[in-house]
């Protein structure tokens, strides 16, 4: 099989990490060889698979030895569940020196020092936004096939992934960038699936899957596992089976996305309910001032 | 005193006068605020200590005259060497202006390049416009055959992808759609002028060869790499190709660009590879690289699409030489021919006639990994002692082979490598633990001003001297010019040291 390449991007805090190193575990038990290659600062891309609580990052190793020139693959990449390998890009200290050339530099390196060699997927897992060209390199061309929207449905995930798939139209043209789909982490908001569905069919994608929201996860994340690890008999396991076998099945069926203005995102929202329009918002407040008076 | 408009005084003679020397005595005492003569001696005798070199040598968070240039300038050397090419700077002018100027004092030519010409906004917004307006102006006014892009640091930083970019250019109308743009990311803070020179080569071979189909022929391409002599040594690399009568394309030619006569027109664009034989390179039999480290991502994608490689470590002199011809011969199947084997028997005479005088003598070396590779094995088969050998820009890998290359021979018992170092550190090296000799690019002449070791220029840049890089250094005839380089200084040095007593003070040596 060629190499195959996929990213999940998302808003921060969404999941994206805990939905791809599970969706991960569950590829790695379809026998797929796994690269991750974590390209978040925060550098939490890898965590559950290593059952460790950070790994070190390729920058903070290139940092500590001088320069990235004076690595080895071996100083970077850890092997975890499964033989999944794991890298983690890295990054400066908030508030301080550029993450996106971070990106950059860790996928080159990685790159010219054959950690791609013998896998069948690398994937990457990208910071919220894509706030600049650096964020951008796993959608460059020969990077990621296919991109992986991590949302829910609340406001905010929905403006990321709007947002996204501006990205990944400019790109798109250029390059073979495609979108995957939106994956759905359950946040139990109103109607949160029919929304989900909707921005779907507005960005022209596919919703690949609705994973529910399940207690589990959060246990098995404490304990710095997968629930494909912790528990591989419940429910959530094969929720996250089901969605690595969408994706495994969706090579090469991704879309150019048809991202929608501000206002045409707005209305969806107001239809849904989940914002409402200022006149309303006006008038609950007058509302409630009143009860609070009376 | 006032200048005499028949006789007028240079800057050298002029600030010598007593007025200046006055002035300048006055500006110390009243503005500098410089410590006592005392101090400064002491603070002199200092640095030239063992204990401030272990210090020096322990130094971690500050590099000192590197003895290496940036990766832009390797690919804007690289660019220059193909047919009607135009260089194009992604990034920002005053970057530009460097590797121009860098290139142009060396070579005394001029090195024409375009920029994109990136400012605030463009940092901000990315440089997709800058590159859509570059393009299109480039083309427009320079008519070029091909544009080689890369990118200095700031494009690098906000992460421009110039795939993408050029291609946006393209359906924009900047350029036409199969007009050919080769690309490099070309980081200033990565690596150093032979990568770059290797990205750009790459990029060049790859827009000229990818989807292409490939039908193995006999013919050998060759690559120089990155060589302040490449202009004689191109011509030495041709002439090798023709005399030997082999299929042979000697890929970045850069002998007319950096040597363009002076017949009245100005060109832009003088001689390279064409683009026809860069295209028909792909089905060469073999390549081969002349500098390991300027072409390692290069052979890689050559042996990709089939082709046998080979690098050699920038062959000057005897067995160097030997070892490239012998393969040049065994992949053709030509015979080496007399008139080579006659050149390499007079280099041998040569080496003999001037033995005794470079025979146990100490030679210090810096430069390209390559470079010092090579030098340091000539000057051992001159009877020479290689001591102090130092890479700025050299790798592990380099490190390894220049121990295995001392340990191979016993002129090479006292030679030190010095992996990663700058010319600071050779100043330390130099001033507690001197060579007779030290061999290097002009930047050599502080260290000689500093610790009385005589500089032999030999190496990139040459700024100080004139019309080196129409000399070869590479194979027989180039050895005989590096003997006669090492040989002049040799002499100069004896007759300066010899000239008060008398003694020794030899007419024929």
């Amino acid at each position: 099989m060629a190499l195959r390449q996929i990213a999940f991007y998302g808003k921060g805090g969404i999941g994206k990490s805990t939905t791809s190193q599970n969706t991960l575990a569950a590829l790695v038990e379809m026998g797929q060889k796994i690269l991750i290659v974590g390209c978040d600062p925060k550098a939490d891309s890898t965590r559950l698979i290593l059952n460790t609580k950070l790994q070190d990052t390729v920058l903070a190793l290139a940092a500590a030895k001088g320069s990235v020139e004076d690595l080895e693959l071996e100083d970077v990449m850890k092997i975890g569940y499964k033989g999944i390998k794991c890298t983690e890009a890295g990054g400066p200290e908030p508030g301080v020196g550029c993450a996106g050339r971070g990106v950059i530099t860790a996928i080159n390196f990685l790159e010219e020092n054959g950690a791609y060699d013998d896998v069948d997927y690398v994937s990457y897992d990208v910071l919220g936004d894509v706030v600049c060209g650096g964020f951008a390199m796993p959608i460059r061309e020969n990077k990621a096939q296919e991109i992986y929207i991590v949302m829910s449905g609340e406001m905010m995930a929905l403006y990321a992934a709007n947002n996204i798939a501006k990205g990944i139209l400019k790109y798109a043209h250029s390059g073979g960038v495609r979108l995957g789909g939106l994956i759905c982490n359950e946040r139990q908001t109103d109607r949160e699936l029919e929304l989900a569905e909707a921005l779907a069919k507005r960005l022209g994608c596919k919703m690949i899957h609705f994973v529910p929201r399940e207690n589990i996860v959060q246990h098995a994340e404490l304990r710095r596992m997968t629930v494909i690890q912790y528990a591989p008999d419940c429910a959530q396991a094969d929720e996250y089976r089901q969605l690595a076998q969408k994706i495994h099945a969706n090579c090469g069926k991704g879309v150019i996305p048809t991202p929608i203005t501000m206002e045409e995102l707005e209305e969806m929202l107001l239809e849904f309910g989940i914002m409402k329009s200022d006149e309303q918002a006006l008038a609950e407040l007058e509302a409630k001032t009143k009860k609070g008076a009376a | 005193m006032p200048q005499n408009a028949l006789k007028i005084k240079d800057h050298i003679d002029l600030f010598n006068d007593p007025e200046y020397l006055e002035i300048f005595k006055r500006k110390r005492a009243e503005f500098e605020d410089m410590p006592s003569e005392d101090e400064v001696a002491k603070q002199a005798a200092y640095i030239n200590s063992v204990e401030y070199r272990e210090k020096n040598l322990a130094r971690e968070a500050l590099v000192i005259n590197p003895a290496k240039a940036c990766q832009p300038v390797g690919a804007a050397y690289c660019a220059a060497g193909f047919e009607g090419t135009l260089a194009f700077t992604h990034g920002s002018l005053g970057c530009a202006a460097y590797f121009r100027s860098h290139l142009s004092r060396h070579f005394k030519e001029p090195s024409a390049m375009v920029c994109s010409a990136m400012t605030e906004d463009a940092a901000v917004f990315g440089g997709l416009n800058n590159m859509i307006e570059g393009l299109a102006n480039a083309y427009a006014l320079y008519k070029p055959k091909m544009i080689a892009v890369h990118t200095s640091c700031m494009a690098e930083v906000i992460g421009d992808d110039l795939n993408s970019f050029i291609i946006q250019s393209r359906e924009k109308g900047s350029i036409p759609a199969d007009f050919p743009v080769a690309f490099a990311h070309t980081p200033s803070f990565v690596g150093s002028h032979v990568v770059g020179y290797d990205n750009m080569m790459k990029s060049i071979l790859s827009n000229f060869w990818e989807g292409k189909e490939r039908k193995p022929g006999s013919g050998v391409n060759i690559i120089g790499g990155f060589d302040g002599y490449g202009v004689a040594n191109a011509r030495e690399i041709k002439d090798i190709i023709a005399t030997m009568g082999i299929e042979g394309t000697l890929l970045s030619d850069v002998s007319d660009i950096y040597d363009t006569p002076a017949d009245g027109s100005y060109r832009m664009y003088d001689g390279g590879t064409s683009l026809a034989d860069t295209a028909k390179s792909l089905d060469a039999k073999a390549t081969l690289s002349l500098q390991e480290w300027c072409t390692d991502k290069t052979l890689d994608y050559a042996k990709s699409k089939g082709q046998e490689v080979a690098s050699f470590n920038y062959p000057i002199g005897l067995s160097g030489t030997d070892e490239f011809l012998m393969k040049l011969s065994q992949l053709t199947g030509k015979a080496i021919p007399e008139s080579i084997a006659r050149d390499r028997g007079r280099l041998v005479d040569a080496i003999e006639d001037s033995l005794a005088w470079i025979h146990g003598k100490s030679f210090s070396i810096f430069g390209d990994p390559d470079f010092v590779l090579g030098m340091t094995r000539f000057v051992m088969e001159l009877g020479g002692e290689p001591l102090h050998l130092l890479c700025t820009n050299g790798n592990a890998d380099w490190e390894g082979k220049m121990k295995e290359l001392l340990a191979s021979s016993p002129f090479g018992a006292m030679g030190q490598v010095w992996k990663g170092k700058d010319l600071w550190h050779m100043r330390s090296l130099l001033a507690t633990e001197p060579s007779d000799y030290l061999i290097g690019s002009s930047y050599g002449k502080y260290l000689e001003k500093d610790t009385g070791v005589p500089l032999i220029r030999i190496g990139f840049p040459i700024f100080d001297r004139h019309h080196h890089h129409r000399f070869p250094t590479l194979f027989y005839k180039g050895g005989l010019r590096v003997l006669v380089t090492i040989l002049d200084k040799i002499f100069d040095t004896i007759d300066e040291k010899t000239k008060v007593s008398g003694i020794s003070y030899d007419l024929t040596r």
